[in-house]
């Protein structure tokens, strides 16, 4: 976030957050300790993970899977849980192989 | 101007300030002092004669939260509480002023539990000097009354924008009547002002998120900013005090000096209790003995460079505190005074003493005792004891 750089006299009083949509800028991807991987091929677009993911981390595209925001996924796994147990599109992997 | 003389109990005389300043909100739980505060303002909720919403709620916890809320939204807001209300809403006191909302509450000073007691001293208020209120206190009922017209304008100053708490003593001034001069309902209003509320949550044009976490990346510098608020409530007191000199004749400032100028030994002592100290002093001057009073009008932000320049003359003091700060190096006013005097050269020889708690009376012959303390030390250059209490049975 810019801001961190600020000094406490810039700085909105109170902690207020004088603008809309500002959690957009802030990064809690690094929370996550695993994220989810998607596989294209056996995924059959039913999109049960983008109506349940709670981050709204899963972004669609034509009414297809495209990617996971991986700035704001916090590796939950209910992406993963949801995915239909015939297709087993998404995996959750450990965090350590993308560091 | 009209004056109004009255006959008034300073819970009548608070009441009616809070009527004529007419707020959008109060939300408030009843505790005894204070309970005639918002039992007489809700009278006049009742009868129209405000345009108040006046919030019921079922604790002072929910009280202070009420008030939160009401004053992100944009209003202007006041409540009113003593003792264990005050202690109930200690987490959102932190809340208050941590979100900078300026917040008008009349403490009704009331001794803590326990053993219960529902009379005077400033426990309560004391506990809650660290979290970021400014504090007034008032001698009488006309101080009360004088005190929260003016809290509404300092605590809502761009610069300031802290909730404030004007403080009065629990049944000597809030149960007792005194003549005092009430306001032109008309003259308040002008004094005060339209609000300019800031940042307002039911301004949807321009949203804005209050209460958001901040971490090891921002709260550091949200108190820090709090620090340069009190510094600056400091000026924004001095001038509201002039401007309410100006228009009503009675000044205020950081403390009261009486007889202080050519005084040799001197009492400083809050609220209540200077009333009768000012009675010993004009007693002691009378057999010429060089005495005077400081009494501090304003705790927080504490006036520590301009108090220690008042008393800094003086051969000896005693600071008389109506709390205590258990296990301390004294009472919270006496550690603050002595620390304000560190560093002054020749500075005067300073003892603290604590008194009246739980409502226990001050009367002359303690005052008259106590002088007898100042001047031996201010004779020997020595005092015996550093803290001590009095009004205690030894």
């Amino acid at each position: 976030m810019s801001d961190e750089s600020k000094s406490y006299k810039v700085l909105p009083i109170g902690g207020l957050i004088p603008k809309a949509g500002s959690s957009h800028d802030y990064n809690t991807g690094t929370w996550r300790s695993s994220r989810p991987v998607h596989n294209k091929d056996n995924c059959i677009n039913c999109l049960f993970c983008w109506i349940y993911c709670p981050d709204s981390s899963v972004i669609v595209e034509d009414e297809k899977f495209s990617h996971f925001d991986y700035d704001h996924c916090k590796g939950c796994g209910i992406c993963q849980f949801e995915c239909p147990t015939k297709v087993k599109a998404i995996t959750m992997e450990s965090e350590d192989k993308y560091r | 101007m009209s004056k109004k003389i009255v006959a008034m109990t300073g819970n009548h005389a608070v009441a009616n300030a809070m009527k004529q300043i007419n707020p959008d909100v109060c939300a408030a739980y009843p505790i005894t002092p204070s309970t005639e505060v918002m039992q007489v303002f809700a009278s006049f909720a009742a009868d129209g004669a405000v345009d108040t919403n006046l919030v019921t709620v079922e604790s002072e916890h929910s009280a202070m939260s009420a008030c939160i809320g009401a004053a992100a939204a944009g209003g202007r807001v006041m409540t009113a509480t003593s003792s264990a209300g005050l202690a109930l809403m200690w987490e959102m006191l932190y809340v208050a002023s941590g979100t900078r909302l300026p917040i008008v509450m009349q403490v009704v000073n009331r001794a803590l539990s326990a053993p219960i007691n529902i009379h005077c001293d400033h426990s309560d208020s004391m506990g809650a000097r660290d979290a970021s209120w400014i504090q007034l206190y008032a001698e009488n009922a006309q101080e009360a009354y004088d005190n929260i017209i003016q809290a509404v304008l300092i605590s809502e100053e761009m610069d300031v924008r802290l909730p404030i708490m004007t403080c009065m003593d629990g049944f000597i001034i809030s149960h007792s009547i005194e003549k005092m001069e009430l306001l032109d309902d008309n003259e308040v209003k002008a004094f005060i002002g339209d609000y300019k509320p800031h940042f307002p949550m039911l301004d949807v044009e321009n949203p804005v998120t209050y209460g958001p976490i901040a971490l090891q990346n921002f709260y550091i510098e949200m108190k820090r900013q709090q620090v340069d608020a009190m510094e600056s409530a400091k000026q924004v007191i001095l001038d509201v005090g002039k401007k309410f000199g100006d228009s009503f004749g009675r000044h205020y400032g950081f403390f009261e000096e009486y007889m202080l100028e050519d005084a040799e030994v001197a009492f400083v002592v809050m609220s209540s209790a200077a009333g009768t100290v000012k009675a010993v002093v004009n007693e002691l001057r009378e057999k010429g003995h060089k005495v005077g009073l400081l009494k501090p009008r304003m705790f927080r932000p504490f006036p520590a460079e301009e108090m220690a320049n008042a008393l800094k003359h003086l051969k000896a003091l005693v600071v008389m505190d109506r709390s205590d700060s258990f296990g301390s190096a004294g009472g919270p006013l006496f550690t603050e005074v002595r620390s304000a005097l560190y560093g002054v050269e020749n500075a005067p020889l300073a003892f603290g003493k604590v008194f009246g708690l739980g409502g226990r009376d001050l009367e002359v012959h303690h005052v008259e005792e106590l002088f007898k303390e100042l001047d031996k030390a201010s004779k020997t250059g020595t005092i015996d004891k550093v803290t001590d209490y009095i009004t205690v049975r030894v």
